[in-house]
């Protein structure tokens, strides 16, 4: 490889176009965030560990609820798995590369300046925002700190970022696969990553819209969402919401692509239900678009609206069984072993069906009027979230990463890791129903006596998890520098995808003459 | 159908259910059991109820799904292990048994659909209300006004009662921290009570569990919600929108009592409002005004201000220059708030009355002894701009 190896220094990951290094820089990238919007989430569930105000004031602890769920949301959980799509998208059909090499890099180098931005405004006059991940206004327009502004720059940004990788990846998937990979061959990993980015293409304008008009509302004199000026606050929300539900389904819906991979390679069966998985994953993607107002239960919406809006949420529920009940057909009567990525993988599925029964549960409005803006909410997504998407994620991590480095990783502290985070997982967000159900509100930093127990318990578990990931930080970056090298290019036992037919690691340029897909 | 429902599910599942109400009962510790609450309440009304009812129903039917489910993948995962199971099955689909599975969810929604669209609509109907409530959410308070189509409104402000000490750990916590109020609302017993629920600065959402009641407070529109509470009692709940700093310390109460004891109360009330009224058009002397003015100041003004006007998170009034300047606009500052700062526009939490004297009250004391003082119709004509 040494003559089309990559350049050497800064300059290789600076200018790089290789699809390669530019999911190894957001797969890092995202890490790191992860850490960061972690330690938000420490300060948050240390300052609940107790009733009463020890640690933070009211105020800052406001703006570590906002700046943990952007940073969960755009920092660490999207671009991990535009990470993934990256890296293992052109090798999964076949291709050389990306479509739009050049554009690559520029929608990776575009995020971390724009989240130093986003984090710069912690230390600026009047704090960082503190309006909560969805911003609604009047709190983010006319009450907003200063730092605003700069939140919608950021906001921008990166959903500038997140459209050209969406473009990139629509583009490679539709043109280059490799001869005889029709659509319906796709792994389904490129599968939902395909629908994934058309739901991108659709509401990151929409969010961009959103933001506009705010900095309309705060700079120019417009009353987009003031009702002093002849606005409506409620506008905000439908507008934010038409980006926001599709946007959990941006999150998830890659999520359910790394399980389908990975559980039929540990079941050494194929996946059940291809064809099915694909329609309920374009059923659920054109779903997520008229169910926004579920999360305007409350707002006063007409009954009509309210009823649509109600059985439309619960249809979701249809073609997401389909898909847990074909994971678990594709396990039964197979030969199952429990390596860490299945590990993860099967609580993956297991503890994402829990968040989908909660959702199912405030899918129902009058029921949804007591658990709204609840920690029954904040435990239900995330169940979705962090189980949904994290714990599929560091399935992808360990099951890849052989491929990527050409090096094993540490299978007892893989399993070390996957027992302490799931059990700190559910302690943490278990207890979360309760005390919603009990009527503790979201986003308080100080709750009566009643809801201390389970708060307590709470943070426990999320000092659990959140040290549990440096553990997995440890084993990666000890699989780089001591990892033994893989035995065989197929690593998996019961592997299928294109992938596993280069070598491993995977060379810096593969595929440059097309695979034949029979 | 939903109660058999309910009967059998929680006949299946009674060892499940025995061991929540252990863990419910508090067998770790002896508190009081609502320490350790896990579940909803079904509340004092008829409406909650039913919420509570469709909440367990729906509940149910997920832990039976659940433990059906569940128990298939586990059954797969240990049957299915590759030490026992060597050779993997190799069927991939089935289209019979895929038709079926998107089926039968689906006729297990409209089991759902069904009790939920009757709730529903039975939530909406706010006619025939005998008392109208005006619920307005302020940063961070609540403000409660009766309406009475034949008089004057009854209205007051609702704050944190729970002292900073409590708060800030130098003191012992009492059993109601944080859910407590200087003035809660009113409410008669078996009486349909209407709200109209709006906000004066940002969102805020009225929020009484035990009631039943949801909504948002959005400036500039009135939402409708209603409740009929079938018992006495103090119920409790807090703000469930994010408003701002103090968005965590913005509790409701509600004193539901007998319509004897409301019909007291509410006529205290009104011969509060016709005093108030009485007052705005007598001459106070200084000495009223500034007797008066003093317990505004230690009530509305001295958290941030200091109780001998030093200044705090507000600025010092003593010797400031708003004090010591032009009248006009020291009641500007009072009426209207300061945009952009924790000063808050008092002209609609303040009566007149009040107004005048803690004005004077503040032009006169901390040493600055300006000499002028203020009647209740001179706030009045400010605020009608004359």
């Amino acid at each position: 490889m040494g003559a089309h190896g990559p350049a050497k220094g800064f300059s290789r990951w600076l200018f790089t176009t290789n699809h390669k290094d530019i999911g190894t820089m957001y797969l890092w990238f995202s890490f790191a965030m992860f850490l960061l919007g972690g330690s938000f989430a420490m300060i948050i569930r240390a300052e609940l560990f107790q009733p009463g105000l020890q640690i933070v004031q009211p105020e800052f602890f406001n703006q570590m609820t906002t700046m943990h769920g952007l940073v969960m949301v755009f920092g660490a959980i999207m671009p991990a798995f535009v990470g993934l799509a990256n890296w293992m998208i052109p090798m999964m059909i076949g291709a050389p590369d990306m479509a739009l090499p050049r554009m690559n890099n520029w929608s990776f180098w575009i995020l971390p300046p724009t989240f130093a931005l986003l984090a710069a405004t912690l230390f600026m006059e009047g704090g960082g925002p503190n309006f909560g991940w969805t911003f609604y206004a009047p709190l983010s327009t006319t009450y907003a700190p200063p730092s605003v502004t700069f939140f919608i720059f950021a906001v921008h940004a990166m959903g500038i970022s997140s459209i050209m990788g969406s473009i990139n990846i629509i583009a490679t998937v539709v043109n280059m696969r490799a001869p005889g990979m029709t659509y319906m061959k796709m792994p389904m990993f490129v599968w939902t990553w395909l629908i994934t980015a058309f739901l991108l293409v659709a509401v990151m304008p929409v969010l961009a819209g959103a933001v506009t008009m705010m900095l309309m509302d705060i700079h120019f004199g417009t009353s987009f969402f003031n009702a002093a000026g002849g606005g409506d606050p409620v506008l905000f929300q439908h507008v934010f919401w038409f980006f926001g539900h599709p946007e959990v389904y941006i999150i998830i819906l890659p999520a359910f692509g790394v399980v389908s991979e990975v559980i039929p390679t540990f079941s050494r069966k194929p996946l059940f239900g291809y064809d099915s998985m694909v329609y309920a994953t374009a059923s659920i993607a054109f779903l997520s678009f008229i169910v926004w107002a579920h999360h305007m239960y409350t707002v006063g919406l007409p009954i009509a609206g309210e009823l649509f809006f109600m059985y439309a949420t619960m249809l979701i529920a249809v073609p997401t069984a389909a898909k847990v009940f074909n994971w678990i057909t594709t396990m039964f009567k197979g030969s199952i072993t429990l390596e860490t990525p299945m590990l993860f993988a099967i609580a993956k599925v297991f503890l994402f069906t829990v968040g989908g029964f909660s959702g199912l549960m405030l899918a129902i409005a009058p029921a949804d009027f007591q658990y709204h803006d609840s920690y029954f909410v904040v435990a239900h997504f995330h169940y979705t979230m962090v189980a949904g998407a994290i714990f599929a994620l560091s399935s992808a991590v360990y099951y890849w990463l052989p491929k990527w480095t050409g090096k094993m990783y540490n299978e007892t502290m893989g399993k070390v890791h996957f027992w302490v985070s799931f059990l700190g997982f559910n302690l943490t967000f278990f207890p979360q129903h309760f005390v919603g159900l009990a009527g503790m509100p979201r986003r308080i930093p100080d709750y009566n006596l009643m809801f201390a127990d389970f708060n307590m318990m709470s943070s426990i578990g999320a000092f659990i998890y959140g040290s549990s990931q440096l553990l997995f930080l440890f084993n990666i970056v000890r699989t780089i520098t001591h990892g033994k090298p893989v035995n065989s290019d197929k690593v998996w036992e019961g592997a299928t995808t294109l992938e596993w037919t280069v070598p491993s690691p995977a060379p810096y340029h593969t595929f440059t003459t097309p695979p034949e897909v029979k | 159908m939903l109660q058999q429902a309910k009967r059998l599910s929680k006949l299946a599942l009674s060892p499940v259910l025995m061991l929540l109400s252990l863990v419910s009962s508090g067998v770790w510790a002896a508190e009081p059991a609502q320490r350790w609450q896990t579940n909803m309440t079904p509340g004092v009304t008829e409406v909650g109820a039913k919420i509570y009812d469709l909440h367990m129903f729906v509940f149910w039917i997920c832990v039976v799904v659940g433990i059906v489910v569940f128990g298939v993948m586990f059954y797969s995962v240990f049957a299915y292990r590759k030490e026992r199971h060597q050779e993997p099955a190799t069927f991939h689909e089935n289209t019979k048994l895929e038709i079926a599975w998107t089926i039968v969810p689906f006729i297990l929604l409209i089991f759902m659909a069904v009790p939920a669209t009757s709730t529903l609509i039975e939530i909406y109907n706010t006619d025939d209300a005998e008392v109208d409530v005006l619920v307005t959410g302020y940063q961070w308070k609540w403000k409660y006004e009766y309406i009475n189509p034949d008089g004057d409104n009854v209205s007051f402000f609702s704050n944190l009662l729970t002292d900073k000490a409590e708060i800030g750990n130098t003191e012992e916590k009492g059993s109601n921290y944080l859910l407590e109020v200087d003035e809660p609302l009113v409410l008669p017993v078996n009486k349909k009570i209407r709200f109209l629920v709006t906000a004066n600065d940002v969102l805020h959402a009225w929020w009484v569990p035990a009631l039943a009641v949801k909504r948002d407070a959005i400036p500039g529109f009135i939402n409708e919600a209603w409740t009929m509470p079938t018992e006495t009692g103090v119920y409790r709940g807090q703000c469930a929108e994010l408003c701002g700093r103090d968005h965590g310390f913005m509790p409701i109460v509600v004193n539901v009592v007998t319509d004897a004891e409301y019909q007291e109360w509410m006529g205290k009330k009104q011969a509060e409002v016709a005093e108030l009224k009485e007052l705005m058009s007598k001459e106070f002397t200084m000495d009223e005004l500034v007797a008066r003015g003093k317990g505004v100041y230690d009530r509305s003004c001295a958290a941030c201000h200091g109780a001998n006007g030093e200044g705090g998170v507000g600025k010092a009034i003593a010797g400031s220059p708003i004090a010591t300047g032009p009248v006009k606009d020291h009641i500007d500052v009072l009426v209207n708030g300061v945009p952009g700062t924790a000063m808050q526009a008092f002209g609609t939490q303040l009566n007149e009355v009040d107004l005048a004297a803690v004005i004077t009250y503040q032009r006169n004391g901390f040493g600055n002894n300006m000499g002028d003082m203020l009647q209740p119709v001179d706030i009045y004509k400010f605020k009608k701009g004359q």
